[in-house]
């Protein structure tokens, strides 16, 4: 293995097509949400399109995070030439959140988000809504300690996501092994916070939508969702950056190992959504059965959509171990693995929002590319902030030469 | 004509082997084997090793497990004595997938170690085939077919000169046997 001269104080310049066109898909979504705010019978499905682009916006962002807690409690030396793109969608993590609760925060006093168990006389026993299942939850799953929740947990996983882009900063200026070590320990301590807390952040943000049904499997099912679409936005904005010029230390070794992250993630994705569905398929219980009732009902194409798009295509395209070192199919499965996972959260959120009166329309694909716009420019102007590559990581070198 | 079978170069150090394949390559020499203690990174490469075909084996095996799952299931209690289990169909799919998941992963897991067994020559109470002993312990060694190759002399000098500790030349291929 020879020495190799690659530039390590690389700049990202966010400049020319991908800062217009991030304009514009912002554009389109502010002109998509105005537009879901103009008639009175589209607004309960603009909110819950914001909430879908807002909680996934928020989860691929804090996903970032955790992969950067991974890499670092892994020891792992092969992701260290590329830990800048996750840590720019770690420093884009505060935006997201602050996103998300607005828009929790404005759906839950000013319409309907939450209609399941925010509702007039759920819990007031003498009134004609009044429902027992509810009132018993009551003393989770009301307003104020809701938002609580969501604060505490989002700002806690802003702080460490800030942390550990902070930590690798201050690597590039001062150097030695200080940083790398503080980065351990951080990133230990915020696998465990994250870990018990991102189920319940799941049961409240998602499944409280359908209040009355719940599933334990649920907390791991969108943790698996939110992983595996990160997974894939990483490795988009790595191959992107490849093909406009910059990051030439990346390798098709690099690349495989993404590939194998999405496959096997993927797999995972599908064996919790799977292990969720026998378990109430085979045991039949009304209570449990009506979340899948309805989307049986009214969101057939969309459910076998989602397994189409996130299990088959996936599996199918990245099996075979060439196919994970070429850059173009790469990216097509992760385009499709992001569709899929919108289609997931879509089928998630909106039975317990609009119900039977869902669509796809232009607020829908609207509200998504503008989310994406926002995404774009969020996180390449932090990545544009600093060099590519982090250049005094302990294991650098073996980034460099990579090789499966 | 001598009964030597093969020559054996044994090194102290990977770099040095390396370089003695090199040596030997641009010679013409063609290597039999190497044997490492240690895997070394690009070695495959180097030695134009072709790539391994064991991913399509545990496919296939794979999806012979995935298609008995399905088989037995689908006779015993689909043809032969349907069961009603929570009034559902007898050919109830999504309760088939957990067996035929495990059972895919069992002949897969199985089948490859067979395959493991029978192309390393591994078996319980047969003679492993080793070339040379020291090579499972602190010796890295490069094997060339005495018989293909008729210039022993210049293959004993070129791995002498790219730092071979010691050189064999054996009468039998594997050692082991006795």
């Amino acid at each position: 293995m020879g020495t190799h001269n690659y530039n390590l104080t690389e700049q990202f310049e966010f400049t020319g097509k991908a800062k217009t066109l991030s304009f514009v898909a912002i554009a389109v979504g502010v002109l998509a949400i105005g537009y879901g705010f103009t008639a009175k019978e589209l607004h309960e499905r603009t909110f819950a399109n914001l909430l879908l682009m807002a909680y996934y916006f928020a989860c691929v962002c804090m996903s970032g995070a955790f992969f950067l807690a991974v890499q670092f409690v892994a020891q792992a030396g092969w992701s260290a030439s590329i830990l800048r793109v996750p840590q720019a969608m770690a420093k884009t993590l505060p935006i997201a959140v602050v996103i998300l609760i607005a828009v929790m925060a404005a759906g839950l006093y000013t319409h309907n988000l939450y209609h399941h168990w925010n509702a007039p006389g759920l819990t007031d026993i003498n009134s004609p809504n009044y429902d027992k299942l509810i009132d018993g939850k009551s003393a989770f799953l009301n307003v104020p300690f809701f938002m609580a929740r969501q604060v505490i947990f989002l700002g806690v996983y802003c702080i460490f996501a800030v942390l550990l882009a902070k930590l690798s900063t201050n690597e590039d200026l001062t150097g030695g092994l200080n940083s790398y070590r503080k980065s351990f320990k951080y990133s230990c301590i915020f696998l465990v916070i994250y870990g018990f807390t991102t189920p319940i952040f799941a049961f409240d943000t998602i499944m409280s939508l359908e209040a009355h049904w719940f599933s334990t499997m649920f907390g791991w099912y969108n943790f698996a969702a939110m992983w595996v679409s990160s997974l894939a936005t990483i490795a988009i904005i790595i191959i992107l950056l490849r093909k406009a010029g910059y990051m030439s230390w990346v390798n098709n070794s690099h690349l495989h190992n993404l590939g194998q992250f999405i496959f096997g993630f993927s797999i995972f994705w599908t064996y919790v959504w799977f292990a969720q569905f026998m378990l109430i398929y085979y045991a039949n219980m009304p209570e449990e059965t009506v979340y899948f009732y309805k989307r049986f009902d009214h969101y057939e194409f969309w459910f076998y959509l989602n397994l189409i798009l996130n299990f088959l295509a996936p599996v199918l395209l990245l099996m075979d171990r060439d196919n994970k070192r070429q850059e173009n199919i790469m990216l097509t499965v992760c385009i499709i693995v992001l569709c899929g996972h919108w289609v997931d959260y879509y089928q998630m959120i909106m039975p317990g929002t609009v119900e039977e009166h869902h669509a796809f329309g232009f607020i829908e694909i609207g509200t998504a590319v503008g989310f994406v716009g926002l995404f774009t420019f969020t996180v390449l102007r932090a990545l544009s902030k600093q060099p590519l590559i982090a250049k005094n990581h302990p294991f650098l070198q073996e980034s460099l030469n990579h090789h499966l | 004509m001598s009964n030597i079978k093969y020559i054996l170069g044994s090194f102290g150090d990977p770099d040095e082997m390396m370089h003695g394949i090199e040596k030997l390559q641009e010679n013409n020499i063609k290597i039999h084997d190497v044997y490492t203690p240690m895997p070394i990174h690009g070695i495959e490469a180097k030695l134009g090793v072709k790539r391994s075909r064991l991913d399509i084996l545990a496919f296939f095996c794979g999806i012979t497990g995935t298609m008995s799952a399905f088989a037995l299931i689908y006779l015993t209690s689909v043809v032969d004595w349907k069961h009603n289990i929570g009034g559902k169909p007898a050919l109830a799919l999504p309760d088939f997938i957990p067996i035929m998941f495990e059972v895919t992963i069992l002949f897969c897991a199985f089948s490859l170690v067979g395959a493991y067994y029978a192309s390393t020559h591994l078996f319980p109470g047969r003679a492993p085939r080793v070339m040379d002993l020291r090579a499972t312990d602190d010796r890295f060694i490069i094997a060339i077919d005495a018989k293909e190759n008729a210039e022993h002399s210049k293959i004993d000098g070129l791995l002498k000169d790219a730092g071979a500790l010691e050189i064999k030349h054996n009468e039998r291929k594997y050692i082991s046997y006795e």
